[in-house]
């Protein structure tokens, strides 16, 4: 699988903004397909991210987050150069992580 | 001014412009009036904003807009366009040795007149002539694969400005007259024209959307569109368009969709290329 | 089920540091894999919440208690969805001790639509994009010093996120 993780963090102060993007279908399990069967639900379940051994966020998601699902926070630490780890799991059990630098 | 000079030059000389005068096509006169009309009918939005479509146009959609660009979702594309670009044909050629520049910020020059087939080529047309000539199999119009890769030449050709030529050539003016004609004309169940919504109706809403203005309204091709879940080539959209009016959409990139292609980003010559785009 | 607040991040700061004494603090980071990092487990997953069908019964899901109405939660949402499949969503608060931001959105199929926790050191502002059947009520809850408080927006959808 190619990655499905992009993310963007930037150190400013004492503060790290983070923001990513990752590509997964997110289907809720409502929408028919084009000969109208239901799409079975497809979507992620848990994102976690790491900063300097330990898990600075956690996101827990239903079927009502959007495709190609985004999410924007800070943390306080985290400087330029410092890797930033992140990994998610889908209800199939998929999974995909990265680490990035924070710039 | 100029072209009052050529075409009194023209009359004079009887042969400089002789099909010009006789057709009666006049590109940079309704260029003029184009243009006018969308300023003077929205004197508020600059004039480099038309290109962002119905964000130009609506506060409340313009501020979601500012929060999904933070993070396009058409990302992924054009980091898909940029590897397909950068990967090799079978043959080892590449993308670059089909463009002018490389292949790299040239967007704003498509479509193209070929004066060797007399046929609009646009950018999509290109890059399968591209492929078709090392070897490779064309992509659909309409699917993923040519968005992507067009959404990545979009990308390094961004900011710079819409540069579209019509030489003086009956064929290429008569491409741009007919792409004239089809935006005007009114077709599908309910009868309406891409002027209809996209010249009269900009910034009004038909059903639960907000009309794009008609200037610079291919400046941002490809699309991601919410409604889609994806990206989009400017013949699904066009395709799409003929739909919602109940119209019978035509082939992807047929002859029609290039001369109206011609059309409009002749009419946005000067408003830079924005592509990317996210859309609802 | 409810959120204990990050004794997996402590497990795991206890696991790297033992991995550095363990002599592999010369490795090169970069992109490798550091395997003292556990990925995502589904098993935080708190799936009785995102089964419920009401505002209520996701919070007891998810918290075992109701919310309070708060001006201390800020909730951004459009007025006017400009497609109900990408709403972009901002839960901002100026609570202190914030331990978790919950996303409720009362018209769709299950309420609950994200949670996020929120270990001591990480701001309680979280933006997301979320999918809406129809016009509805977005509920934003914010859990601080062992309370809910809340705050709700309408949003108007005319085009919805299920549909397709």
């Amino acid at each position: 699988m190619a990655n499905t993780i992009r993310i963007r963090a930037v150190a400013s102060g004492d503060t790290t903004e983070v923001q990513s993007l990752i590509r997964h279908p997110m289907d809720s399990g409502f929408v028919k397909d084009s000969k109208g069967q239901l799409i079975p639900p497809h979507h992620i379940e848990v994102v976690q991210f790491e900063h300097g051994g330990k898990v600075v966020f956690t996101a827990l998601w239903g079927p009502a987050v959007s495709k190609d699902p985004y999410l924007k926070f800070s943390f306080q630490g985290g400087k330029k150069g410092d890797d930033l780890k992140v990994s998610w799991v889908d209800n199939k059990g998929e999974s995909d992580s990265f680490v990035g630098k924070i710039q | 001014m100029l072209r009052k000079v050529c075409l009194a030059a023209a009359i004079v000389a009887v042969t400089a412009q002789p099909l010009l005068a006789a057709s009666g096509v006049d590109p940079q006169a309704d260029f003029k009036a184009f243009r006018k009309y969308f300023t003077e009918r929205f004197p508020k939005v600059p004039l480099n904003d038309f290109v962002n479509g119905p964000y130009s146009m609506d506060e409340g959609l313009r501020k979601q807009w500012k929060a999904i660009d933070e993070f396009p979702p058409y990302e992924f594309a054009v980091d898909q366009g940029k590897q397909m670009f950068e990967t090799p044909f079978k043959n080892g050629k590449t993308y670059a040795d089909c463009f002018p520049n490389k292949g790299i910020g040239v967007r704003q020059l498509y479509p193209m007149f070929d004066e060797k087939s007399g046929e609009v080529v646009t950018l999509d047309v290109a890059i399968n002539k591209c492929r078709e000539a090392n070897g490779e199999k064309p992509y659909d119009y309409s699917k993923d694969d040519m968005a992507a890769l067009t959404a990545y030449m979009a990308y390094t050709s961004r900011g710079k400005p819409m540069d579209i030529k019509i030489p003086n050539d009956p064929r290429a003016l008569a491409a741009y007259k007919a792409g004239e004609e089809y935006f005007y004309t009114r077709r599908g169940q309910l009868n309406f024209s891409c002027a209809s919504c996209h010249v009269q109706n900009p910034g009004n809403h038909i059903r639960s959307e907000v009309l794009a203005p008609a200037l610079g309204i291919l400046n941002a091709m490809p699309i991601y569109r919410s409604a889609w879940g994806g990206m989009g080539t400017t013949s699904r959209r066009l395709r799409s368009c003929n739909s919602q009016v109940r119209g019978t959409p035509l082939s992807a990139e047929s002859p029609e969709y290039r001369n109206v292609e011609y059309f409009l980003s002749y009419m946005a010559n000067g408003l830079p290329i924005s592509g990317p785009g996210a859309r609802p | 089920m409810m959120f204990s607040p990050d004794a997996s991040g402590r497990t795991r700061r206890t696991i790297l540091k033992g991995a550095i004494a363990g002599g592999l603090a010369g490795l090169t980071l970069g992109s490798f894999p550091f395997p003292a990092f556990a990925d995502a487990d589904a098993k935080q997953w708190p799936q009785d919440a995102f089964k419920q069908k009401s505002e209520a019964d996701a919070l007891k899901a998810l918290y075992g208690k109701p919310a309070e109405a708060s001006d201390k939660v800020s909730l951004d949402a459009p007025e006017i969805a400009e497609n109900g499949a990408v709403v972009p969503i901002t839960v901002d608060s100026s609570l202190p001790n914030v331990t978790g931001v919950a996303i409720l959105v009362l018209e769709n199929p299950f309420t609950l639509a994200a949670a996020y926790k929120i270990p001591e050191g990480t701001k309680p502002a979280v933006a997301s994009r979320l999918k809406m059947a129809k016009t509805t009520k977005v509920v934003a809850v914010v859990e601080s010093g062992g309370k809910l408080y809340s705050a709700t927006k309408e949003v108007k959808v005319t085009v919805g996120g299920c549909g397709g």
